[in-house]
């Protein structure tokens, strides 16, 4: 084993022995779940108590039906109240004014307040008195039966997206899942990218720090031990993501044996015998399942890999390079923001394609090698061509070499740098050793 | 032939000379002391030889050929700032850097126990560094530095941090390494150290080699040819072809008189000049302490 293998081999083991490695590795998913529900539960919780709208009719046929829920109650305006715009009450949320038939009129109604109003309030209005007076525009017709021919003649489609194979196999596809498996890859790369990224940077001044890094330099050529560090932790991150995939997976089939209905050759058996049982409805969970299992796992996580590889070494032989030129854990901040302000940049592209992920700017940023890793993996389950990735991968790795050079120059000059902080004319300057 | 030798060594960094063609011979088999003041260039000399640095111009040679990348693998380098993996254990980050100079892992731990039974720090193996006091880390950094058997050694200020006891035992350690016919540089500001083991010397001063060669020559080359004697009757007496009187203390028991001795003469031929007319009790010649050469050198305008 050359060097780049020894120092691989520490960097590695040490940090997979570690108990929060064990902890994090096992906990992170748990968490993950924990808190996607736990944000979905509290957003259903509502606020405790109603808010007072209070209504000044003129035309005294309105407010009969505002109806109050749980969140806002409609009161009547009495005298005191006709002179809302002076009146400064706190406990009144809102004033809704109207001043004549809405029918012959419908600008003449108006919201007051104090506060800006929330779209809740707004909707609960506006769809009150629309269904009230779009029965009262029917009933004008005079014509018997109108609503209910009406309320037939409205139509409502359900429409099925299914996937053809190459041998023309129908696959049941959703929109959804794909957006859904794009955005968890989407954000897994991304947090894998910066958080092992940063902890190249955290080794390297560690090293560079405790002094140990004039004895590593007398036995290993800088560059080998910038790649050993590199390479070690980015193993560290891939075993966290296969034990994952691991993980998902088991708890998938053991959902797919327990949960699914058994396969169409089982079904039509029992629906010989039992020819008069109801038709089984396919639960929600059931169609998700089934959309699941139309996208091409194997492939994305293949492009997770290699992306993965390519956009980490871009990242960490940056991170490695600001851990050399600074003295300190505090010195780092100004060097990281431009990069977290381009890693962030590349979560929230990804994030808007999954609306349009075959679109310009989807398109370009996942050619961009510092975007490209991240909104990739957005676009993934919506077949991205092979040409695509193809050439994105290439510019990918070019570019990692490209950095990985420039980076280790800077590292092997930095490194023994102590003291006061270089300048960017200085770190120029250093490139071009 | 010299065991390593520095041609005209010289480093410039952005504001100030470090290195300025600079000349060290250092023999086999011998202890050659790096001394100069702080700042004056000793570490990035140490560094150089080490291929941490490259120099701007001049070459180190190893054994008359130019040193080579291969060659840091008979090179043992304890650095002046020590450090070590603080998290990691010490028996495991022992063979983690043995590794790195080459040895096999099974070979480090066969080695590395002996170092450690030898130095009886064996229950410190599966200790975390950070758990050790600074001078035990001290030592383990030492086992380090000589765990790959390197021909040469390079120590930077190896005394510093040690207590006496310790100091003792590295100082043991280093005259045995030269026993071994293994050569050691190594810089420092103690001068005691320097008269008690050093064979060769260089003195760096503002980036310059200002003094150099065996400890011995440099002394006596430094000699003033003062002597202090001490004789049973109250006066001496002395013809102006002999020497002069430089001083006379008065001891309770004998006067001590320091003598500049005249040029001409012998040591002998000085003492046999003395024993015609005086009864003496002792005759010492002034030879200059390191630490006098030192100083000398150092504050030479």
């Amino acid at each position: 084993m050359g060097k780049i293998g020894i120092v691989i081999h520490r960097e590695y083991f040490t940090r997979v022995r570690k108990k929060s490695f064990i902890i994090m590795t096992f906990l992170m998913p748990l968490l993950f779940i924990a808190l996607i529900l736990g944000t979905f539960s509290l957003s259903l919780i509502k606020d405790g108590k109603a808010k007072i709208v209070v209504v000044v009719d003129e035309t005294d046929l309105y407010f009969d039906i505002l109806k109050s829920s749980d969140q806002f109650q409609f009161i009547k305006a009495t005298d005191e109240f006709k002179d809302f715009r002076n009146h400064s009450d706190e406990s009144i949320y809102a004033t809704v004014v109207i001043s004549d038939d809405l029918l012959e009129n419908p600008s003449a109604i108006a919201l007051y307040s104090h506060k800006q109003v929330t779209n809740d309030l707004i909707r609960t209005i506006n769809n009150c008195l629309n269904d009230y007076l779009t029965d009262r525009k029917i009933a004008s017709y005079d014509i018997s039966g109108l609503k209910q021919i009406i309320e037939d003649s409205k139509a409502s489609i359900n429409m099925q997206t299914i996937k053809l194979d190459e041998s023309g196999k129908e696959n049941k596809s959703s929109a959804a899942i794909a957006s859904v498996i794009g955005l968890i890859f989407t954000f897994v790369i991304y947090m894998f990218i910066f958080i092992y990224g940063a902890m190249v940077m955290q080794g390297v001044l560690e090293e560079k720090t405790n002094r140990i890094v004039e004895v590593m330099i007398s036995s290993i050529k800088p560059f080998d031990l910038m790649m050993g560090k590199i390479i070690g932790i980015g193993l560290v991150g891939l075993t966290q993501f296969f034990l994952w995939v691991f993980m998902i997976l088991s708890v998938f089939i053991v959902c797919g044996l327990f949960l699914l209905p058994p396969s169409p050759q089982v079904l039509s058996e029992v629906a010989g015998q039992q020819a008069a049982s109801v038709a089984v409805e396919p639960s929600m969970f059931q169609n998700a399942y089934q959309s699941l299992t139309t996208i091409n796992f194997p492939e994305i996580i293949l492009c997770f890999i290699v992306f993965f590889i390519g956009g980490y070494m871009i990242y960490a032989s940056l991170f490695a390079a600001i851990g050399a030129m600074v003295n300190s854990q505090e010195d780092t901040q100004q060097y990281i923001m431009p990069i977290t302000v381009l890693v962030l940049f590349a979560l929230y592209t990804g994030i808007y394609s999954i609306e349009n992920p075959n679109g310009p700017l989807a398109f370009w940023a996942s050619m961009i090698p510092f975007t490209s890793p991240i909104v990739m993996m957005t676009r993934l389950p919506f077949d991205v061509p092979f040409w695509e990735k193809l050439l994105s991968i290439v510019l990918l790795y070019a570019t990692t070499i490209l950095l990985v050079k420039c980076s280790s120059k800077i590292y092997r000059i930095g490194i023994l740098m102590y003291g006061k902080k270089p300048s960017v004319k200085e770190i120029l300057k250093w490139l071009k050793y | 032939m010299y065991f390593l030798e520095t041609k005209e060594i010289t480093k410039q960094f952005t504001a100030h000379l470090a290195l300025d063609k600079v000349d060290i011979r250092v023999p086999e088999a011998k202890i050659f002391g790096l001394l100069g003041p702080n700042g004056a260039g000793k570490t990035t000399l140490l560094r150089i030889i080490n291929r941490i640095t490259a120099p701007d111009s001049g070459e180190v040679l190893l054994n008359g050929r130019p040193l080579a990348s291969q060659d840091i693998f008979d090179i043992g380098y304890l650095p002046e700032e020590r450090g070590l993996y603080k998290k990691m254990k010490v028996g495991d980050q022992c063979v983690y850097l043995a590794r790195l100079k080459g040895l096999s892992a099974i070979e480090a731990k066969k080695r590395l126990t002996g170092w450690f039974e030898k130095f009886d720090i064996l229950s410190w193996w599966n200790k975390k560094l950070e758990e050790l006091s600074k001078g035990m880390q001290q030592k383990v950094q030492f086992v380090v530095t000589v765990i790959h058997d390197p021909q040469l050694l390079i120590f930077d200020e190896p005394f510093s941090g040690f207590d006496p006891v310790n100091a003792e035992l590295l100082k043991n350690e280093i005259m045995e390494l030269k026993r071994q016919g293994k050569t050691i540089i190594f810089s420092t500001h103690n001068m005691a150290s320097v008269e008690e083991i050093c064979d060769e010397i260089a003195l760096i001063n503002h980036s310059r080699v200002v003094l150099d060669g065996n400890i011995n020559e440099i002394k006596s080359h430094y000699k003033t040819n003062t002597f202090k004697v001490q004789v049973a009757n109250d006066d001496l007496e002395l013809d102006a072809e002999t020497g002069s009187v430089i001083s006379k203390e008065n001891h309770a028991y004998a006067p001590c008189f320091r003598i500049q001795k005249a040029q001409s003469l012998t040591n002998s031929g000085f003492l046999s000049a003395l024993l015609k007319n005086n009864e003496i009790i002792s005759f010492q010649e002034e030879i200059p302490s390191m630490h006098d050469i030192f100083i000398q050198t150092v504050q030479q305008p």
